[in-house]
């Protein structure tokens, strides 16, 4: 028997799983798209984790985070339900020992995370825009027909970056456009675009505030080659890539299922990826809130309901 | 005359007795919902501050239920709220909702335009007015008083949502009620009936201070109920904005032995200035609770709200000379559940840490002086 801590982060564009072995070193990892689905992206992610590591696992510990961190902890039976900014830090902080500043740029979220001597001492999250920078990208290169894969190392190509407007992405979008018809190079445009997202990430995220080496960079846009060297020339320092790069959230999560120290898990077993899940809601009428209840169902038995201010429908139900 | 008036937090139990005191007939607005912000949200411009929105979404519902003159608080100075009545005024001219209006400006500014307000919505001798005027401000003291009770209940109590019930229930009956006398007994029964609330034991309780805007302090519709929220996660929530304090404050010209702002006093260094709103109170407060002791300062504003702006510029200034950790966290008809109790959620887990590292730190030094080390002998 394999002992391992999950680690689950559902977010809203890409759900992962990491499985951990008893001494923290990375054993597994899935990334999956969330599309919409969270329920059967969980499922999905942790078939995909038999699979590749056999059935003989005795799960120790399970975490989960991201914004569906709560419907998977009912789902799968976590014993620790973390924030992104909290797994993040503590997952940077474990992979980049003495890391000063996280950069942290997702699908839809970016966060910046201050640590002095290893503990958070501040944070900071999109918030009017800068938001969705990861799909941004993930847009640009569907519509110049790049592959996604790709994108980054043509910025490297580029000679002299043209310069963007950064401040909101529907305006990015056009000047880019407006760039393209005047006939600038293609790598130049692919420069000039990350080179504005860092800007805009620095000045609506960063915001004033001090960002001392070592810098780690971490989430889907870490992949990206011309993002890391825009952010190099911006800061004047490096950036580190961690390995696990895209999957630090559910890296933390499993992390501080580990930290936890638990003598059971709370987890519900494997089988759960064969059980059907169900997930269904109304409006409640009990007053003129008309909250949206939502209800999570293992086959007949109800498993949690959320969405109600008043706490009428989730205190009904004992989890 | 059917009168109304916008919502604030419990503001409309105060209200009504006050109005009801003069002799009026009050028509309450029904209580703030998502129904409210998608009425007022529709018909106000989207540039304009939430108050603004949710404001007029209240006298859209009080309409229906057959209200005809609203009676609301104006301003003078670098806060939007001077043009709010102006401005909800044609709007609702133009959605054809017929309204009479009674705003009220600051009354050091315009005493008498104050008083010939009161005299024309007057129906009753004056000492009779001035006993209904008498009982909604003890009503507003009974308020304040029991809700600081709860704050302190909420991160401490084991079943949570219990204190919140019982809250409620007094909310309800002070709303009723129609003497001194029965306000003394509703406010004993609450305190009798929270004495006995099952209690955590051995939870680390973290105390943050509530600073900002008014509206969206006071206000659980809009701030999303942000003190109950902390409360579940083990917080306890201060705060210096009370309705019976902005009385005292304003009305009373501070009179009253209430523990008040003074930001000329707190403010300075960081804020030697009034900026609107309640931006200098915002930083005087977050310096008050850096003072006395609290873990972290939470500010409150509606989007795009200048004088918060101005605060929230100054904050990094009080965060470094106070020594605690603040977040500005801006609200408006756009803001998501999910994001809010993220960055609340991530606030707190990184206050407790830095709790417990200080903790060590402190034993660790305890224990450098008990056996000598560090230290010359």
């Amino acid at each position: 028997m394999k002992a391992v801590y999950l680690g689950i982060d559902v977010g809203s564009v890409s759900t992962n799983v990491v499985a951990l072995d008893e001494q923290g070193k990375v054993l597994h990892t899935v990334y999956l798209r969330t599309k919409g689905q969270p329920i059967q992206a969980i499922q999905e992610g942790l078939r995909q984790l038999l699979t590749a590591l056999g059935k003989d696992l005795k799960v120790k510990g399970v975490g989960t985070t991201g914004s569906g961190r709560s419907l998977a902890a009912v789902m799968v039976g976590a014993d620790v339900v973390k924030n992104e900014i909290t797994a993040h830090a503590v997952a940077a902080n474990f992979a980049v020992p003495g890391v000063q500043t996280v950069i942290e740029i997702g699908g839809q979220d970016s966060k910046i995370i201050i640590l002095r001597h290893g503990i958070v001492t501040d944070f900071a999250m999109n918030t009017v825009c800068a938001a969705g920078t990861g799909s941004f990208l993930d847009q640009q290169a569907a519509r110049l027909g790049i592959p996604i894969e790709d994108f980054g190392r043509r910025a490297l190509e580029a000679r002299s970056p043209v310069r963007i407007a950064g401040r909101c992405a529907v305006f990015a979008e056009s000047d880019m456009i407006h760039k393209q018809q005047q006939g600038h190079p293609i790598e130049d445009i692919i420069a000039g675009l990350c080179e504005a997202l860092v800007r805009n990430y620095l000045n609506n995220v960063g915001k004033g505030k001090e960002i001392l080496p070592p810098v780690v960079f971490q989430g889907g846009v870490a992949a990206n080659a011309g993002m890391r060297r825009a952010f190099n020339r911006a800061l004047g320092t490096e950036v580190i890539v961690p390995e696990h790069y895209g999957v630090m959230g559910a890296f933390g999560a499993a992390l501080l299922a580990k930290d936890m120290g638990l003598r059971e898990s709370a987890f519900r077993g494997f089988n759960l990826t064969e059980m059907e899940f169900k997930t269904g809601g109304f409006e409640c009428q009990g007053c003129a809130n008309h909250c949206e209840v939502v209800e999570l169902r293992e086959g007949s038995r109800l498993l949690a309901r959320w969405g109600d201010r008043c706490g009428k429908w989730s205190n009904a139900v004992a989890v | 005359m059917k009168v109304t008036f916008p919502h604030m937090g419990h503001l409309w139990v105060v209200l009504k007795t006050a109005l009801e005191g003069i002799g009026l007939e009050v028509v309450v607005p029904p209580p703030c919902t998502r129904r409210t912000l998608e009425l007022g949200v529709r018909h106000a411009p989207e540039s304009a501050c939430l108050p603004l929105k949710v404001n007029l979404g209240n006298f859209l519902e009080a309409k229906e239920l057959g209200a005809d003159t609203i009676v609301m608080a104006g301003g003078v100075g670098p806060c939007r709220i001077g043009y709010y009545a102006q401005v909800q005024r044609e709007i609702l001219r133009d959605i054809g909702c017929e309204y009479e209006m009674v705003v009220f400006e600051p009354p050091d500014v315009h005493f008498s335009e104050v008083l010939e307000k009161v005299k024309y919505l007057n129906r009753r001798p004056w000492q009779e007015g001035l006993r209904g005027v008498m009982l909604a401000w003890q009503k507003a003291c009974a308020l304040d008083y029991l809700e600081q009770r709860v704050q302190h209940l909420r991160p401490r109590e084991a079943q949570p949502g219990r204190v919140d019930a019982v809250f409620q229930r007094a909310l309800r009956e002070l709303a009723a009620a129609a003497s001194r006398r029965e306000i003394k007994r509703i406010v004993r029964q609450a305190e009798r009936e929270m004495a006995t609330l099952p209690l955590h034991t051995g939870r680390t309780v973290l105390k943050i201070g509530i600073v900002g805007e008014i509206y969206t302090v006071l206000e659980p519709l809009v701030n999303l109920n942000i003190e109950k929220r902390l409360g579940t996660l083990g917080v306890e929530v201060v705060r210096g904005l009370f309705i019976s304090r902005w009385i005292n404050d304003n009305l009373f010209k501070g009179l009253l032995p209430l523990p008040s702002h003074d930001p000329a006093k707190t403010a300075p260094p960081f804020l030697n200035h009034f900026v609107g709103g309640h931006g200098w109170e915002s930083v005087g407060d977050a310096v008050t609770f850096a003072r006395h002791g609290c873990d972290g300062v939470i500010q409150l504003a509606p989007l795009t709200c200048m004088p918060e702006i101005v605060a929230h510029s100054v904050m990094p200034a009080v965060q470094e000379a106070g020594g605690v950790p603040v977040m500005t966290l801006y609200l408006d008809e756009q803001t998501g559940e999910a994001g809010l109790q993220t960055r609340l959620e991530a606030f707190v887990d990184m206050l407790y840490w830095k709790k417990k590292r200080d903790k060590e730190r402190r034993s660790a030094g305890a224990w450098g002086y008990f056996l000598g080390v560090g230290r010359g002998s």
